[in-house]
């Protein structure tokens, strides 16, 4: 087996996200509070006992607590208590959909009274942490154990973390030559840009002992048996695959783009989409309506979603696609593309009207004009990858126990990968469950 | 991380937050989920003969949309059977050997005395506070308050139990008196080992006005009660440090008043208290709010280079002087500023109605209001007003004045700054 020698970023992570990426043009669609804004808001919480808002946080935040601790002014308890629980606690302030988690249930919804903004308030206090670099954790004592960790975003960055404060050597082997995942590459840039991830991420493994190789494709080029033999335990958290295609014709043509291929060209590169003016979008779940969003601010004039579902069915959450048609977004509902037209460039997306049985409708076809057009109907699994562990899957998803236990000893798995894409507050909160079952086994007990 | 573990007249605790006498220390199964919250040490409520309580007991002062700045009670002491308090004293003592339990009493006579403080020695009291303030209900039966308002009882109930016991012993004073002073002092004769204050103010929180009864409503009556929470923070911030910086004054002070967090109570230890209680915070919010106060104490201590709780105890007190020794020359005027300025005018108003008449709305259009320089006396009520952190500054102005104080003027005439503001 080759394997790369573990690389030491000069400068860190940052370094390696260049300043002029497309990603940069968009402002955050949730400002950063100002200090008045955050002590208004934080002394508004009712500081409620076993507050609804934590039960439905996958990493259980006591979030009255961090808020009260912002009221008081001890802003940096308030971040010690965030990521005492949250380690990535800064990239979900911005990107978890608190509208359907915590804000969502915050009882003040029950007096018809506006919900405490807990998502900005956690923005407050993390980035302050960042910014004042304060630490909280340490790395434990060398346990001389060893733990390889399979893909470098969420999921792993939070087993690692935890893992590390155990006094476990840990190496994450990362496909990419960037570590975060889908928060580096993959979330829309007016929630989470990519260097605000990598920022964030050089604070976390600033704890120390985590080793990263990059460019390595585990289950590709690189055998398990290997990291079986080097480890102790492996984690694995190397998310979802390629982005998925209809099967149609004209997906060879110019601006025929997988979603997160195109959102991966936007965060990390130079991208040009510059005069396009009419863009379509194939599908309705939330990475469809940030492509949506994007390419509005992109000064996309025509973008439309087509969806095989009608509106009240869509996947995607209802408060992203509102503030997608604040931006101007239209839709064509109960549509499914069956080709992409045009001649080298494509040019239009000719679809089909859907039934309610979801059964084409004869003689219904119509054309949508693009000039680009971005394919977001779901991401490949990587289940296969996993096949000479021998570990169950199902529908290319891994099967683990509530511990994030493989079927197989001394492996555990988490994050989009298991769940078949989540959040990212449910990548951490897998990585940090997992790592800790990962520590009780080390210690000597077992597997699950 | 700063060292926080407390010693407080010989009473030690793993940190100087107490829970005061109160409904939150009425059991040892509370006590104990207390201990666990984080709190360092706990004053048991008030023991005594066990009274009779009223149903409806306590009021709210709600202002502007927050509930309970003020808070008032007509709760008695302990209503439980003596030997149930003790036993759990004893309980609470074994399980949690390094927290303080410090037990609170109350009663009449010298044997009634003797034999309580036997007692709570028996049962393992760290310390015993002795309760001379209640202001409502037990006065009128010539206890707390009753006791902690004549100086020559406080000191020879004092002197009694100094006598008996053998664990140390806070005298907690009422503020219900013109002056702290005496009364700290009549403890001090008496032998106490520490103070503590303040308790209560007699108070009534609000009256009914439809059906013309006060609060808190029993039947067709009420009666005063006891005042506390954030509002009386001031009024026990002054007690306490009146009795700090006084030269004959020497125990030990343990503050209370209106602490709702960490910063509270590095204001208290700031004006001298070496240990706090807290009671209206917890009653409102519950034990986990310790969490927030230890933390942020820690934070305070680490970021100004405490390491002890000694070095930090009593800090203020050099600055808290006589008004004739203030710097009359020290001139000061209001800043705005017009980047953060949201345009409210509530500095206008206050200023030209309540002050001295130095701030205008802007003659541009802008909505930022001037400040004529010229007039403005320094008096800090715009920046008071002002709903925006930082907007309005207070900012030193070289007068070319030396520092001149009034009893230096009166003394050796040193040249005063013309009045300002005198139009």
């Amino acid at each position: 087996m080759h394997l790369a020698a573990p690389e030491t970023v000069q400068g860190g992570l940052i370094s390696k996200i260049s300043d002029t990426r497309a990603e940069t043009v968009f402002e955050d669609f949730k400002p950063p509070y100002s200090d008045g804004q955050a002590f208004i808001e934080a002394n508004r919480c009712l500081f409620c006992v076993d507050a609804p808002c934590i039960e439905v946080c996958p990493t259980s935040i006591d979030i009255p607590q961090f808020i009260r601790k912002i009221a008081t002014g001890n802003v940096r308890g308030s971040a010690r208590t965030i990521l005492s629980s949250n380690i990535l606690g800064r990239a979900c302030a911005r990107v978890c959909p608190v509208e359907v988690l915590c804000v969502g249930d915050c009882v003040l919804n029950e007096a018809g009274i506006p919900p405490i903004q807990i998502g900005k308030l956690q923005r407050y206090a993390t980035d302050m942490a960042l910014k004042a670099d304060w630490r909280f954790f340490e790395a434990g004592d060398d346990t001389g154990k060893s733990v390889g960790l399979v893909g470098g975003g969420p999921a792993s960055i939070a087993a690692a973390h935890e893992l590390r404060r155990q006094g476990h050597a840990c190496t994450i082997y990362e496909k990419r030559d960037v570590l975060g995942g889908l928060n580096t590459w993959g979330v829309a840039p007016y929630k989470l840009t990519a260097d605000a991830s990598v920022e964030e991420i050089d604070h976390v493994l600033a704890i120390g002992g985590v080793d990263v190789r990059y460019g390595v494709d585990v289950g590709v080029g690189t055998s398990w048996d290997d990291l079986l033999a080097r480890h102790d335990a492996l984690f694995i958290g190397f998310g979802l695959g390629e982005d998925r295609h209809l099967g149609v014709p004209g997906e060879d043509l110019k601006g025929v783009y997988g979603a997160v291929e195109n959102i991966e060209l936007l965060k990390l590169r130079p991208l040009e989409i510059s005069d396009a003016k009419k863009v379509a979008i194939v599908g309705g779940g939330n990475t469809a309506i940030d492509c949506v969003r994007e390419a509005l601010v992109f000064g996309g004039e025509e973008v439309t979603m087509i969806y095989r579902r009608d509106e009240a069915a869509m996947s995607g959450y209802t408060h992203e696609w509102n503030a997608a048609k604040m931006l101007g977004a239209q839709a064509q509902w109960r549509a499914l593309p069956i080709a992409y037209e045009g001649g080298e460039q494509v040019e239009q997306v000719r679809c089909v009207r859907l039934d309610e049985d979801r059964k084409p409708i004869e003689g219904s076809e119509f054309v949508v004009p693009a000039e680009i057009v971005l394919v977001a109907v779901g991401q490949g699994k990587l289940g296969d990858l996993v096949a000479p562990l021998g570990i169950t899957t199902e529908w290319g998803r891994i099967v683990v126990d509530d511990e994030g236990a493989t079927s197989r000893a001394g492996v555990w798995a988490g994050g989009d990968c298991v769940n078949g894409g989540k959040e990212v507050v449910n990548a951490v909160a897998d990585g940090k469950v997992a790592a800790q079952a990962i520590d009780r086994y080390l210690q000597g007990g077992s597997n699950g | 991380m700063a060292d926080l573990s407390t010693n407080f007249a010989g009473i030690r605790s793993p940190n100087p937050f107490w829970l005061a006498s109160a409904p939150p220390t009425n059991s040892g199964e509370q006590i104990m989920r207390a201990f666990d919250a984080g709190w360092g040490g706990a004053v048991w409520k008030t023991l005594g003969q066990p009274i009779q309580n009223v149903s409806s007991r306590f009021g709210g002062l709600h202002y502007q949309g927050t509930r309970a700045i003020g808070f008032n009670n007509i709760e008695l002491i302990t209503d439980r059977p003596l030997d149930v308090n003790f036993r759990e004293i004893e309980e609470v003592k074994k399980r949690y050997p390094n927290h303080a339990v410090i037990v609170s009493l109350m009663v009449e006579t010298y044997d009634e005395w003797k034999d309580i403080v036997r007692r709570s020695i028996d049962a393992g009291a760290d310390g015993l506070e002795l309760n001379f303030g209640c202001p409502h209900g037990m006065c009128e039966r010539g206890m707390g308050s009753a006791v902690g308002q004549e100086p020559k009882v406080n000191e020879r109930i004092t002197s009694w139990v100094a006598d008996m016991s053998t664990v140390p012993l806070i005298i907690k004073l009422t503020p219900n008196v013109s002056d702290i002073l005496p009364h700290g002092l009549a403890a001090q004769r008496g032998g106490s080992d520490a103070v503590s204050l303040i308790n209560t103010i007699k108070s009534i929180i609000g009256v009914d006005i439809d059906t013309f009864v006060p609060h808190p409503v029993v039947g067709n009556k009420s009666t005063n009660g006891g005042y506390c929470g954030p509002a009386v923070k001031p009024i026990a911030m002054h007690m306490v440090a009146s009795l700090a910086r006084d030269a004959e004054f020497n125990l030990p002070i343990s503050g209370i008043g209106g602490i709702s967090n960490w910063r509270d109570a590095v204001e208290f230890m700031l004006l001298g208290a070496g240990s706090v209680q807290v009671c209206t915070e917890v009653m409102l919010r519950g034990y986990r709010v310790v969490e927030d106060m230890i933390e942020g104490l820690d934070n305070y201590m680490d970021s100004h280079g405490f390491q002890t709780l000694d070095q930090m105890v009593g800090k203020a007190i050099p600055a808290y002087s006589e008004w004739g020794n203030l710097d009359l020359n020290f001139e000061t005027v209001a800043r705005i500023d017009s980047d953060t300025c949201i345009g409210c005018y509530d500095c206008v108003a206050a200023c030209q109605d309540g002050a001295h008449q130095c701030i205008f709305p802007a003659d541009n259009g802008a909505r930022v209001p001037k400040v004529d320089e010229d007039e403005c006396v320094g008096c800090n009520l715009c920046q008071i007003v002002c709903p925006v952190p930082g907007c309005i500054s207070m900012e030193e102005v070289d007068n070319g004045f030396a520092p001149a104080t009034w009893n230096e003027h009166l003394t050796s005439g040193a040249q005063l700054r013309p009045k300002k503001g005198v139009h």
